[in-house]
């Protein structure tokens, strides 16, 4: 992809995330937005920006590029355009762990190890029945056990909110469908420390996403192990879907829609794909969360659903496409 | 080279073995073919050298060492496979599909350096795809798709070449191009074992022919010792006649019309 095209993906990010610390309940004009991000100016915009928008922000980015890199190496592996960590079961996995962490009265350090270990479990529980089914990892298999996982993990959650206390239930909800209203900077730090480390894992072995996408006999022939690559990238996508998940709840479709925006610009290797659905992703996630804020104040929509309202006919014109 | 001994598979499930005991050998300089009917067990033999298959029996191994201790990219530097079945998930450019082929070669940051340049460029030109270097792999024909991964395997390198049908879905020019360049790269000290469907093509360029019947060999041998007509009609199940390729000699089958199939 040419020097200009990234370009552009950075000035769209930023120009997102600006346009997103400004509007709001409280709009800031251009001209004392930099001075209240610094500290400086009116102490009510201070405050705002510092303790609500920019966080806000901050995590909306970090969720949008853990989801972004998480689709792009699943699909990749996969060899399957319609695969991402929400659909994949993935994501319930470790809604699952994060619920009942919730209900267990878990406090917010626990809460991203519950998420991944239900995200792992998924995983495992997605590869065994893959594994009954005889096929040794098929992607088309693995997808549907993906979503029978996933369609466990629902009713897994419903079960451990049936007797929960109804603040409990509320807010588990409200996570549920995906937020990052309640941003705070532990939770970005952590956040962060996930997707930068998990991140750059899936950089260094995206070549073999590349190889992969050939097919796993001619992936063998060129020297891969090809069951072991496989596990290794899920499992990584998985971590990191995991830590968007216990930070900011189920946030769908972001994994399915990013790559393909940056197919669509001419990304061909994994490794730029990487990148620029890190950039996307955090740049569809920003702008989502604006939308939600600013479609019908004084309520807001919670995230997922509004990823969910730009995912879901994109899912169906690609479906379409596949079939 | 390359060496199958007894080599015995069954798939989970099936009902008999894929292959029953295959021993074969492709050594280096010539060129080896395996023909047979349809689920004769060609491509399972192909399956078993890139471990993608376990073997029930018998062992696989490259100048001498079994491929159960050797490291999967040390085999891959040594013998570059083109596999029947292949889809390509994500396109990419022809240039880029190509150097996948230096996979194996390439240490844990993939950089590839001027070595790797120069195979990928021989390989191109060789398979005479130079031309298409910056298409997408997805609006190639199906006969350039065959050329292309053919300079994939090439850009590979190693002393042998495994090609499983390389000739699928070509017109008499291509298949004839891939044939010669088959022979040349067998010719220039590479061992070749071709899988194929093309008996009379592979009776006029290989040195080497093991005809595979219900996963055992029915015959194996120089070009004549194989097609042979009574040997032919008892695999294949269709009457037929071997005769003489005017132009070279080699031994050349010609199926029959207007005859009931002698079931067997």
């Amino acid at each position: 992809m040419a020097a200009s095209r990234w370009l552009l993906l950075a000035l769209a990010l930023a120009a997102a995330a600006l346009a997103a610390v400004a509007v709001g309940t409280m709009s800031i004009p251009i001209s004392r937005l930099l001075p209240a991000i610094a500290g400086t100016g009116d102490p009510i915009a201070v405050t705002v920006i510092r303790t609500l928008r920019v966080p806000r922000v901050a995590l909306a980015a970090l969720v949008g590029a853990g989801l972004g890199m998480s689709g792009a190496a699943l699909q990749g592996t996969m060899r399957n355009p319609l695969a991402e960590p929400y659909l994949l079961g993935v994501s319930g996995g470790a809604a699952v762990g994060a619920v009942v962490a919730t209900v267990l009265g878990f406090g917010v350090v626990l809460l991203p190890l519950a998420a991944f270990a239900g995200a792992v479990a998924a995983v495992l529980a997605a590869f065994a029945v893959a594994r009954v089914a005889g096929t040794r990892g098929d992607p088309r298999v693995l997808l549907m056990a993906g979503v029978v996982v996933g369609a466990f993990a629902n009713a897994a959650i419903m079960v451990a909110l049936a007797n929960a206390e109804p603040n409990v239930v509320r807010n588990a909800l409200w996570w549920m469908m995906g937020s990052v209203s309640d941003a705070t900077w532990p939770q970005i730090a952590v956040l962060l420390a996930y997707v930068a480390v998990a991140g750059a894992a899936l950089f260094v072995v995206a070549p073999r996403v590349d190889v992969l996408a050939l097919g796993e006999d001619a992936a063998a022939g060129l020297g891969l192990e090809v069951d072991r690559a496989i596990r290794g990238v899920f499992m990584v996508a998985s971590l990191l879907a995991a830590a968007t998940v216990a930070a900011a709840g189920l946030v769908g479709f972001v994994g399915l829609v990013v790559p393909h925006l940056a197919r669509g610009m001419g990304v061909r290797r994994t490794r730029p794909l990487l990148v620029a659905s890190a950039l996307i992703g955090a740049t569809l996630v920003v702008v989502a969360d604006l939308l939600g804020r600013v479609l019908t104040p004084p309520a807001e929509l919670p995230l997922g659903a509004v990823t969910a309202l730009i995912g879901v006919p994109f899912f169906l014109v690609k479906l379409r496409r596949l079939v | 080279m390359i060496d199958f001994r007894d080599v015995a598979v069954r798939y989970p499930r099936a009902a008999s073995d894929a292959l029953g005991g295959v021993s074969l050998a492709a050594e280096r300089s010539s060129l080896t073919a395996v023909v047979g009917p349809n689920g004769s067990g060609k491509s399972t033999l192909v399956r078993a050298l890139i471990g993608r298959v376990p073997l029930a029996r018998g062992g696989v191994s490259v100048d001498g060492r079994s491929i159960d201790v050797m490291r999967r990219d040390d085999l891959a530097r040594r013998v570059s496979v083109v596999t029947q079945r292949e889809e390509l998930a994500f396109p990419l450019l022809v240039s880029e599909y190509v150097a996948l082929g230096r996979f194996p070669h390439l240490g844990v940051w993939h950089a590839a350096g001027e070595a790797d340049a120069a195979a990928i460029r021989g390989a191109l030109d060789a398979a005479g795809v130079e031309r298409l270097r910056d298409r997408r792999v997805d609006t190639l024909s199906g006969g350039e798709l065959q050329r292309v991964r053919l300079a994939r395997a090439l850009a590979q390198g190693g002393d042998a070449l495994v090609l499983d049908e390389p000739t699928a879905f070509l017109d008499v020019g291509h298949e004839m191009g891939v044939f010669e360049l088959l022979h040349r790269v067998a010719r220039s000290g590479r061992a070749v074992l071709l899988v194929s469907h093309q008996l009379n093509l592979v009776a006029r360029f290989a040195d080497h022919m093991v005809l595979l019947h219900r996963g055992l060999v029915a015959a194996a041998g120089a070009p004549d010792a194989v097609m042979r007509a009574d040997i032919l009609e008892r695999v294949y199940e269709w009457p037929l006649v071997v005769t003489r390729d005017p132009a070279v000699g080699a031994p050349a089958l010609l199926p029959l019309r207007g005859r009931s199939r002698p079931m067997v």
